[in-house]
Formats: structure tokens, sequence, C-alpha cells
């Protein structure tokens, strides 16, 4: 028996299942996957973005071979392009796509629920409860994959991610077959021609996978009141299970396409059936849509993570305000972080800040107050061109773009190619914060540190040279914190000059500098 | 053991070592056999803010996360953390918090947490032995000798 995170269950039973590859980019509360699947032995990397992640999982999938892509809950809205048509050519091996859902927004930009990403690609989905079942879950998904040839997606949350629970791995798959280009244009080259029987193909694969799941799919139901029934998923199943141990409930493993007569039937069997999940309506809407008479929970409830006290509230139908939890001490970046000198500049110069997604995001808070946009991966560079667009020249003068090195490598490079192609008639300033890692997640490799998920040297995107390659007439690299003042003196230059600037603020995120340095060092040893 | 179920609330500040506190607590647990789950996040709430964490252990085990008002226990890891984290405390539930030990008498200031832990051991159905293996099974060779001294400044031996 093992005690594990629900990110190192889909890991360990990745690995168990002899997956080929695993891609994707990190994010909370996804990051230990791939980390944990490299650690037992798999082959993981790190890919530029979750759209990159995905395309090559697929072609490791049309191969016959087994991938995992693993994504926070706002990355499959990256990879959302490529995972629409697979779904339409399906897959040769198995692709499993992981979506770790942040409800509560423990460490995210928003609480969007990725379950309806399942029902809008038309790909099917598994939900585990705990680690166990994320185990167990992964094994399956990948069968399900092999058996439809279909992707298929494992959506888990934070409170699954991130808690440990005991864990036994006593199921196993056959492994994998050999990888083999098999040629099959008419499934994979989605021409119009091509793709319109396969989406009725689709259609009929959902429609076997529905009454599969209906009869032997993984769920669950738990005997024991016959007037209260309980339908549920994912982690409001602990919950509820807890806060209703009356409760008969129905819990669903499989939930897309759903087991429509399973709900069905148990619903029938008592006088109130109550849907209890967390986030989105999405079981309660899909229930009274086919007829079941189901009670969802009141609205305030969607918002933030479901716990055991406001599972009681539902099940009671109190709708009475909820205690404020008492607010602890707010994050903050770290004593002698470089961004710090960043944005005491920035706000010494008053500029107007599109900002972007990690560490630097703090830069909103006091005593820096330097942050004015923060939308999704990448947006700082497109907003902050389209603020030079819109506002007056003397307003427009002061707009900067500020975006870290991983966040830059996952979509701001497009943004940059955009700042060349339309640039707006005051110039514009982009302020790339490298600090040698993805800090925010955990100290993670990228593109531009030149290593790979496990440290080892690679290929290195040098973002001056990509700059200058471009055509940005002023590019600089200046460490911000050794010399504040000639920073800030720069920025300043730059701003004043009406013209395309790039500003690479160069200094290694002090939690990660000495393992960077130790990577250094092992590289050049072996190079030697 | 009671099939009753112990809720530990570990609560503190970023960079403190609240999760490697409640990976001891959930260690101990599991190596006695017993159900257990343990909760946390990570991300941004790890810098430098807010940090807890929840281990519950007992025959069987439902939400990883500790209802509020049924904690057993809440170990603050700093002072100013047990109004923050309050709530979670049934009536009559044991507060533990820096005061509880003598921070000078720690060889390496930074395993208070560990020394914490020796405090709740003193309340907890698990064996000297159990907590020594469990710390070092978590923290690595070179932070043994200090936190096992931490250790047994908290329980007092």
């Amino acid at each position: 028996m093992l005690f594990l995170s629900g990110d190192e269950a889909v890991a360990t039973a990745a690995f168990d299942a002899g997956v080929k590859l695993g891609t994707g980019y990190p994010g909370t509360p996804s990051t230990e996957i791939l980390e944990w699947f490299e650690n037992l032995g798999g082959k993981a990397q790190w890919s530029p973005n979750e759209k990159v992640a995905l395309e090559v999982g697929i072609g490791v999938a049309y191969a016959g071979g087994r991938a995992i892509v693993t994504m926070k809950h706002v990355g499959l809205n990256v990879a959302a392009d490529p995972l629409f048509t697979v779904a339409y050519t399906g897959v040769s091996g198995a692709l499993l796509i992981v979506s770790a859902d942040d409800p509560g927004m423990a460490s995210s930009q928003n609480e969007q629920d990725n379950r309806r990403y399942a029902v809008a690609a038309a790909i099917p989905m598994l939900e585990p409860a705990d680690s166990q079942e994320a185990y167990d879950f992964t094994l399956r998904a990948i069968e399900i994959s092999e058996r439809w040839q279909v992707p298929v997606l494992l959506r888990i949350t934070t409170r699954v991610c991130h808690s440990k629970t005991v864990v036994r791995c006593d199921r196993s798959l056959p492994q994998p077959r050999a990888a083999e280009f098999v040629r099959d244009v008419r499934s994979r080259v989605m021409i119009p021609a091509f793709a319109r029987p396969a989406h009725h193909n689709l259609r009929e694969k959902l429609r076997q996978m529905a009454a599969w799941n209906d009869s032997d799919g993984p769920n669950q139901i738990t005997e024991g009141s016959a007037s209260l029934g309980i339908i549920t998923s994912g982690i409001s199943y602990q919950h509820v299970r807890e806060a209703a141990p009356q409760a008969s409930v129905l819990k669903l493993g499989m939930t897309y396409p759903l087991p429509l007569e399973l709900m069905r039937n148990f619903a029938s069997r008592f006088e109130r059936c109550l849907v209890i999940e967390e986030g989105d309506p999405y079981l309660v809407e899909a229930a009274l849509a086919a007829g079941i008479a189901v009670e969802g929970k009141p609205d305030m409830f969607r918002f933030g993570e479901l716990n055991v006290a406001r599972v009681r509230s539902i099940v009671a139908g109190d709708t009475s305000p909820e205690p404020k939890p008492v607010a602890g001490k707010p994050p903050a970046l770290c004593p002698g972080c470089g961004h710090r000198s960043v944005f005491a500049s920035l706000k010494n110069l008053d500029c107007i800040v599109a900002g972007d997604i990690g560490c630097y995001s703090l830069g909103v808070l006091p005593p820096f107050d330097a942050m004015d946009s923060v939308v999704c991966m990448g947006a700082s560079v497109g907003v902050g061109l389209g603020l030079r667009h819109a506002l007056p020249p003397e307003q427009a003068k002061r707009v900067v773009s500020v975006i870290g090195d991983s966040t830059f490598v996952h979509s701001g490079i497009t943004g940059l190619v955009e700042m060349i192609y339309n640039p707006p008639p005051t110039g514009h300033v982009l302020l790339i914060l490298d600090n040698g890692t993805t800090a925010m997640t955990g100290m993670q490799e990228h593109a531009g540190t030149g290593r790979t998920l496990d440290h080892a040297k690679t290929g290195k995107v040098i973002f001056e040279d990509l700059a200058r390659m471009l055509g940005v007439p002023n590019v600089h690299v200046i460490d911000p914190t050794v010399d504040t003042p000639k920073f800030e003196k720069l920025v300043k230059e730059c701003l004043d000059k009406s013209e395309l600037s790039v500003i690479v603020a160069r200094r290694n995120c002090l939690l990660a500098a000495r393992y960077i340095r130790e990577y250094e060092r092992c590289n050049e040893q072996q190079g030697n | 053991m009671s099939s009753k179920v112990t809720n530990i609330v570990i609560g503190g500040l970023g960079g403190q070592g609240v999760l490697t506190c409640s990976e001891i607590v959930a260690d101990v647990a599991f190596n006695a056999a017993l159900d257990v789950k343990k909760s946390e996040l990570h991300g941004m709430s790890q810098r430098g803010g807010s940090v807890s964490s929840d281990v519950r252990y007992g025959a069987q085990v439902f939400s990883p996360m500790v209802p509020p008002g049924e904690g057993d226990f809440l170990v603050a890891t700093a002072a100013d953390q047990v109004p923050v984290n309050a709530a979670v405390l049934r009536q009559g539930g044991t507060i533990i918090d820096p005061s509880h030990v003598d921070e000078s008498k720690l060889r390496n200031k930074k395993s208070l947490n560990v020394a914490l832990l020796g405090v709740l051991s003193r309340h907890l159905p698990f064996s000297e032995q159990e907590w020594l293996a469990a710390i070092r099974r978590i923290l690595p060779e070179a932070l043994h000798e200090a936190n096992v001294q931490a250790f047994y400044i908290g329980r007092g031996a």
C-alpha cells in the first residue's frame, strides 16, 4: 500500500501502464504529475504550452503508443483547438488528457468547470474522488481510449490532486503494443470530406460508451436511506458521505457520456433526490434535461469549493449567509526577489502595466500597486498593444507589458510577432522578467532555460536574440536589482522613444538560484 | 483505537515547514495501518502567505478537509496564525503554538515545526519510536539530528 497524492497516483498508474511519453505545461494543481512520472522512470517533458503538449501527445497516440498530457484547467483553453478535432480523428494508441481544475481558485485566475469541455468536444471523461480512484481511473481511461480509439479526459480537482490518501496498486493493464506507423488518411486528415463522416462516427462511439457506462461504467451505489438519494461525483462524494451518512449515494465515476438510465433508475427510488456537485450545475442540468426528477444546489454554492459544512447546508436547504473566513496573511514577492526592483521602478515611473501570470502577478499588491491587468498566459503583450492603440498619446506612452520568462515561451512569442507586425504609433515597451525558471509552480524548466524537465542540457531559446531577429530596434538585457536606478533610467528612455523596445530583466529566482548553479555544474561536467 | 476520526490542522506561514509537519503526522498514522487523508494547497499560497494543511485519520476517513468546528488539534507554527485557523477547532480542542516550546533550546530554529509535533505527540496514541521513524523517513538525512532533538524538546523527554 502507498500513501499518494492524486497527482502521484495518476503518475504511478501511467508508469505502470507503460505510458510512452508524458507531456504538459506546469500549472497548479497539475504540475506534480509529470514530475512524479519522471521520478518513477517515465519519459516526461515540458512543452512550451498546452497546445503543443497535446499535439505531441496526439502524435504518440497516432503512432500506437500510450500518451498522457497534463495541464491545469485554464491550460485546456490553450489546448482546445487540437482537443476538439482529435475527438474526430480518434487515436490508435491511448491518449489521456488530464485537466486539473481549481474550484475556489487556490492558485488560478478563474474557476472554470472543465466538465463542460467533455460535452463541447465530445470526449469521454472520468472523475476520480481520491488517490485510489486517480490510480484506477487512469488505467480505466487508457482502456477506454484503446477500446473505442478516442482521447479520454481525466478531470481532477485541487483537493484530489493535492490530498494524500491510501492507494493499493493492484490492477494492471496488458503492456502496450509496439509503436508502428499505419497509414489511415480518412481518419487522420480532417478535410471536410473526411471530417463529416468522422463526426458521425464519433457520435456513434459516444452512444456505445453511454450504454456501456449505464451497465458497466465505473459508477457506484452506496445503499442507505429510502427517502434521500444523492447523485454526486469526484471530491464532492467524500463530503457527501460525511455530511449525509444516512443518504443513499450514486457516485458517478464516468461523467461524460452520462449513464442517464442508471441515474433515472436511482432517482426514481427516492422522494427527494439531490445532485451535489462542485462548480457548475453540470450534472443537474443534464439530469433535468433528460426528465430525471432531481434537485440541484442553491446558486450560492456554485462559487468556491464544497466542503462538509457546505454540503450539510445544501442537504438541509440552508441558504443563510456563510461565515466569512478569517483573512490570513496574503502571499508576497519573496524578500530580495528581483521582481521587487522592477515593480518599484514601474511605480516610480507611473507606468500603466499590462501584467501576466506568474509570481510577478503579486506586483499588483502593496507596496508596489504596479499592475493594471492580468487576464491569461501571454495576454500582457496583446493587452498592452491594445491599450497603446486606443489611449491618447500621453497615456499610451506610459504603457508597458510585463511578462515572465516561462510565460513568454508559453504564449508571449506570438504577441511579440504582433508587436512587430502592428506597432502602435507610440511604439511599445515589452519587459521580459527572466528569473531562469517557472517559479510560481515550483521551479520547473522551460525552453528558455536550456534544460529539459529532468534538468539535462538541451536547446535554448534566447529571448534577446529572438527579439532582434524579429526586428525589434531596441533590445536590452539588464539585471534590475544590481543597479536599480540604471534599470529605471533604461525603462524611462525606452518609454520616451516612441519605438519598439524589449527589455530582458534577467536575474535568477532567489529560491531557484542554487539549484540552477547545481544543474549547470552537472551539465558542464557531463559535457567535458 | 476507536473508530472516531482524529482531526489535526497545521497552520503557519509559507516557508515554516507546515507541509513537512503534516507529512510527518500523516506518515505516522499511515504506518500505523490507519486510514489517513491529508490535504493542502500549493502554488501562490506558498509565497510567504498563510498556509494550512489538514490531517485526518481513523478507521475510515471521507473528506480530506477538517470541517469547521471539528478540529481536535490546531498546531500553529506562528502565534499570529492561531486566530486565522481558530474556527476549525471544536469546543475543547487543543491549540499548540510556539509558546509551548522553549525556542532557545532548539539547535536549529527552523526545526520549530518538528518541536511542535513533539508537543502534539504527547496527545496522540503513537509511540516515540513511530514518530522518530516517520521523521527519518520524511526528512533528508542531513536534518535528522536537529529535528530529532527538536522533537524531544517538544515532547519533553
